[in-house]
This record gives C-alpha cells, structure tokens and sequence, in this order.
C-alpha cells in the first residue's frame, strides 16, 4: 500500500523541523531542486508554464494506471527545489486525492513564511496548476 | 573618477541617522538597502512635514477662506515653488503635480493625441522602462503615427548616430530616460535634445531615476516636457511633477475633467483654469507634494555635487570587489553611470542569488526591471540589480559581496 498524499506531507513537514535555520533549510531545497528527474524536452513548451512565477516553471501531467504523474522544470534551483517539494506531495495519486489534498504542510515546514509575497505568489499559482491538472483528468476517468 | 576622495563634509553616519528604517533587521541581520532605483528611503525630515501637516494644516486647497486652507494652500504653492527652483523652470506654473512619472508620461502622451497625424513618428529609446512605452504605443494606435525605436548598445548606451538616422521632419515626438533604470547609464540628453529641435520636435525626458542622482536644468537643457516621481528621491509614494514649457502646456488639451481645473462651467460650455491648474483635476495629494517639497530641500542640504562624487565611490567599490567574483558578468558598462549595477553570475538564475541574499538581510531587486527590452537584448531572463543610495556604505558593499559569495556556493 502506497503512502497517502498526507503521510507524505508529514513526511516532508518532520524533514524539515530537522533543520535548525533557514540557511540548511535552503541548502537541502537546492539540493532537492538538483535531484529533481529531468523532465522531457518537448514539454517544456510555453502551455506548460506557470504564470505569477519570477523564475520559468513547467509542469507537465500524465494519466498512469489512474494515477496523475507530474513533471516539470524551472530555470532556477531554489523554485526547482519548491517543485519538487510539491510533486513528491502530489505526483502518483489518484486525481479526485490530489484535489481533496490540504496544503497546510507549505505552512509547517516555514516555506511560505520564508518567502516574499511575489514568491508565495508563484507557490500559490503552482499548487493551483496542479490541482487544475487533476480536476481536468478527473473528467476523464468518469 | 577618483576614488576615496572623501569629502569631509559629506558625513554618512550623520546622514544615515536621518533614516529610521535603516537601523531596523531583516531575517536577523541589520538591513542593507540596496533597491533604491525601486524607492528611495524617507528621511525623518520629510516624515515630519507629512506629520506637521496633518496635525496642524491638514485642509482642502484653492477653495477654502478659512486660515488652514490658506496655510495649506501656501505650503502647497511653496513647495511647487521649491520644485520649480530646484529644476531651474522659468515659470512656477510650468511644474504640474501629478500622481508619478507614469501619470507625467500619460499626460502628455494622451494630450499629443490632438497634435500628431497619420504618418507622424514618435522616437523612443531601447532603454525604456517598458511600462511607459505603452502610452505611445496607445497613441500611435489612436492616431495612426509610428513609432520607432532607438537601438543599444553592449554597453546598454543608445546608438547615437542611430538616432540621427532615425530623426526626420516627420519626428513629432522623441522620448527616452535621462538615467536607465536597468542599467544605470545616463544618456547624452542635451546632445539629442538639441538635435531634435532642428527637425522641429519636442522631447519628453523621463528623469525618474536621474532625479535622485542628478539636478536637472530644464531651461539649460531647453527640455519641452521633464518627468519624475518624488518616491525615487526621498520623497512619499504617489506624487510627482511634469514640467512642461509653458508654450507646450498651453498647447496640451486638459488630461482629466474635474474639480480644480476649470474656470467657469456651465452645461453649454467650461471654459479651463490658468496653468498649472488645467491639469490638476480634482483635490491633489496635497501631503505629498508638501512633503515633496521637504525632500527636495533635505536632498539639497546634503548637496547633489556631494551625493554624486559619494555614490560614484560606492559604484567603483562595488563594481571593483563584484568583478573580483568568477562568473561575475555586469550589464552596462557605460562610462556615464548612477550608481547602478545590473549583473549575473555565470550559471545562475538572479532569482535565486536575490533569494538568498535576502535571507542574509539585503535588499537587491531581480528580473527584468520593467526592461524586457534590455533583457531580449542581452538574451537573458534577467539581472540582479543592487543600487545605490548616498545614505549606503562600503561596509554595506563588503556584507553584499560576501552574501553574493555564498550564494554562489551554495547554488554551484
Ligand atoms: C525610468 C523610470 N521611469 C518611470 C518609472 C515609473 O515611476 P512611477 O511608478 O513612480 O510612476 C520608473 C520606476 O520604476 C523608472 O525607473
């Protein structure tokens, strides 16, 4: 049995209470943001991006067994690390999961409060795009 | 340029006392302010003009006969007067408050929409900050001009001889910035100024980021229409001035219908107030031009001489200690520069060298600086911009470039 999109998000919140101060906190989003499977090429086209971003992210969707992949990309690390913080969250579940999915582990693990409006902007719109993506192939599987 | 020739009358930790803001932290650190070509910090001096006036004056203008909106009237009319002194215009009618240097753009930019005919050309430079290419861009939608752009070089300075190429008799209108607000460079005004005039055409120079930096002299400049916000040069937010000569304002049809600026109404016909009036509809932001006001005579105590011969030994330090980085790659490299410095470093994204250096207190701002153009142009997505302000210090540059190096190594 594969774990909830909540357990991983408790997962990830207890991560990050391991970090005393924001600096290891960044490190270890830069190196997530490194770690992050590159995502295939052709998807990197401007109908993947996200607005409300400073940096570029892409973001691509796919159906897999009943399961909503994602991949995406951005062209700095530190929003990369961001992504991929949401994707481990949100990636391979169910489409009708992801959008029940409560964000309030943004919250405990100091994410939001450590960035700047414009920043938390682009965040916003990321989890948004997501839960988008599994309310379009949610009317596909019906 | 020479460097270290301290001036002794130019005293920063006695001035930095004057700026409240700069002994608060951020992120646990004492703040640097390195975002200054965004908004300038407010002295205490300016602070106190905008608490003398709504504890002692506070009251509408031009209207009242009761004392306060005689006092707050002549506050108002003496800080136009101030402003009018400070860029040296001939006539204190000449200065028109209006909300920004945006607001001075729309308003002579709509006002040519009665003077320009198909055909016309409108000259804008590549230096722009895109947001006030869109006004022109509108006029020429509305009157079928053309509007034609001025290139740049490498260095980020305009292609003069473009320029002269460019201008003809068809040349209604030239517009560019006295000081790009991406780069830093200042642009040789009066030689294209000049120029303009033989062929007949009138010249709006966008002053808001050579304002802080630079006293203006718009009758030795012979500029028709000079434009700038009081926010970029220790004043409040949300006010500012256009000069216009006053042979071009009379000329402009009024740019908004109201209170303030008309003379006589009835439903056959208005007829409109005298200069500046025309163009003041409705009850202005009396408090910020009275603190407009203050700023222009605070930023002249210190002196402008003093403030450039001090931000270009900030801007030499700064630039001498970022080139010392590997990878350090600056955007305009001008010889005629404010204390501007757009940059990146090899392999990094300026979004999140700016992300962490504000977790270490400083503030730099990243992206395109309302300049896609400048950004298209050197193929980027967009820059770090540290800028400088004559309240910042060398100790300041030391805590940025160290915050810069590591970032650096935490990202590579
Ligand atoms: C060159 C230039 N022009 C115009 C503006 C716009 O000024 P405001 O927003 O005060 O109207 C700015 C401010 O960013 C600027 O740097």
């Amino acid at each position: 049995m594969s774990k909830t999109i909540q357990e991983i998000q408790e997962e990830i919140v207890d991560e990050f209470a391991m970090f005393d101060d924001w600096m290891q906190r960044y490190e270890y989003m830069i190196e997530l943001g490194k770690a992050l499977p590159l995502i295939d090429e052709k998807y990197k086209i401007d109908e993947n991006l996200i607005k409300g971003c400073q940096s570029k992210v892409w973001v691509h969707a796919e159906l897999k067994d009943e399961k909503l992949v994602f991949t995406a990309d951005s062209d700095a690390i530190i929003t990369k690390g961001i992504v991929a913080i949401l994707i481990r969250a949100f990636s391979n579940h169910h489409p009708s999961a992801i959008i029940e999915a409560d964000t309030k582990f943004i919250d405990d693990i100091g994410l939001k409060e450590h960035l700047s409006p414009t920043r938390a902007n682009g965040l916003v719109s990321m989890i948004k795009q997501l839960k988008m993506y599994a309310v379009a192939y949610q009317t596909q599987l019906k | 340029m020479s460097i270290a020739t301290n001036n002794i009358a130019f005293n920063v930790d006695e001035i930095r006392k004057d700026f409240p803001i700069l002994n608060r932290e951020v992120n646990g650190y004492p703040l640097v302010y390195f975002d200054n070509a965004a908004t300038s910090q407010t002295p205490k001096q300016v602070m106190d003009a905008i608490v003398d006036y709504y504890s002692n004056y506070n009251a509408n203008i031009h209207r009242g006969v009761h004392s306060l909106s005689q006092e707050a009237t002549d506050k108002y009319e003496g800080a136009r007067r101030k402003i009018q002194q400070h860029f040296n215009a001939e006539k204190a009618h000449e200065i028109i408050f209006t909300s920004g240097t945006t607001h001075g753009i729309n308003l002579v930019a709509s006002g040519f929409a009665s003077i320009l005919k198909k055909g016309d050309e409108i000259l804008v430079s590549a230096l722009e900050h895109h947001s006030n290419i869109v006004p022109w861009q509108m006029l020429c939608e509305k009157t079928g001009a053309i509007l034609k752009v001025i290139p740049m070089n490498e260095q980020g300075e305009l292609i003069y001889e473009s320029f002269e190429e460019l201008l003809s008799e068809k040349t209604k209108m030239v517009f560019l910035n006295h000081v790009s607000n991406a780069l830093g460079t200042i642009n040789p005004i009066k030689k294209i100024i000049d120029k303009a005039h033989e062929k007949g055409a009138a010249v709006l120079i966008d002053g808001a980021q050579a304002a802080p930096h630079i006293k203006a002299d718009v009758q030795a400049l012979d500029v028709d229409f000079y434009v700038v916000s009081a926010h970029k040069m220790c004043g409040p937010t949300g006010v500012g001035i256009l000069y216009g000569k006053e042979e071009w304002l009379n000329k402009l049809p009024p740019y908004q219908g109201g209170g303030e600026m008309i003379a006589t109404v009835s439903f056959e016909k208005t007829s409109y107030a005298e200069l500046p009036h025309k163009f003041e509809a409705g009850t202005p932001n009396i408090c910020g031009g009275i603190a407009f006001g203050a700023a222009i005579d605070y930023m002249n105590r210190i002196g402008f001489e003093a403030i450039a011969r001090y931000e270009d030994e900030l801007l030499d330090y700064a630039t001498l200690k970022l080139q010392e980085i590997e990878g350090m790659k600056l955007y305009g490299t001008s010889r005629e520069k404010t204390a501007v410095i757009s940059f990146n470093i090899e392999g990094l994204h300026p979004y999140d060298i700016g992300t962490l250096v504000d977790k270490m207190g400083i503030a730099v701002r990243t992206g395109h600086h309302c300049a896609q153009p400048i950004m298209d142009f050197y193929k980027i997505p967009g820059t770090v911009r540290a800028s400088f302000s004559f309240y910042n210090t060398k100790e300041e540059i030391d805590r940025f470039i160290e915050a810069v190096k590591k970032a650096k190594s935490m990202l590579s």
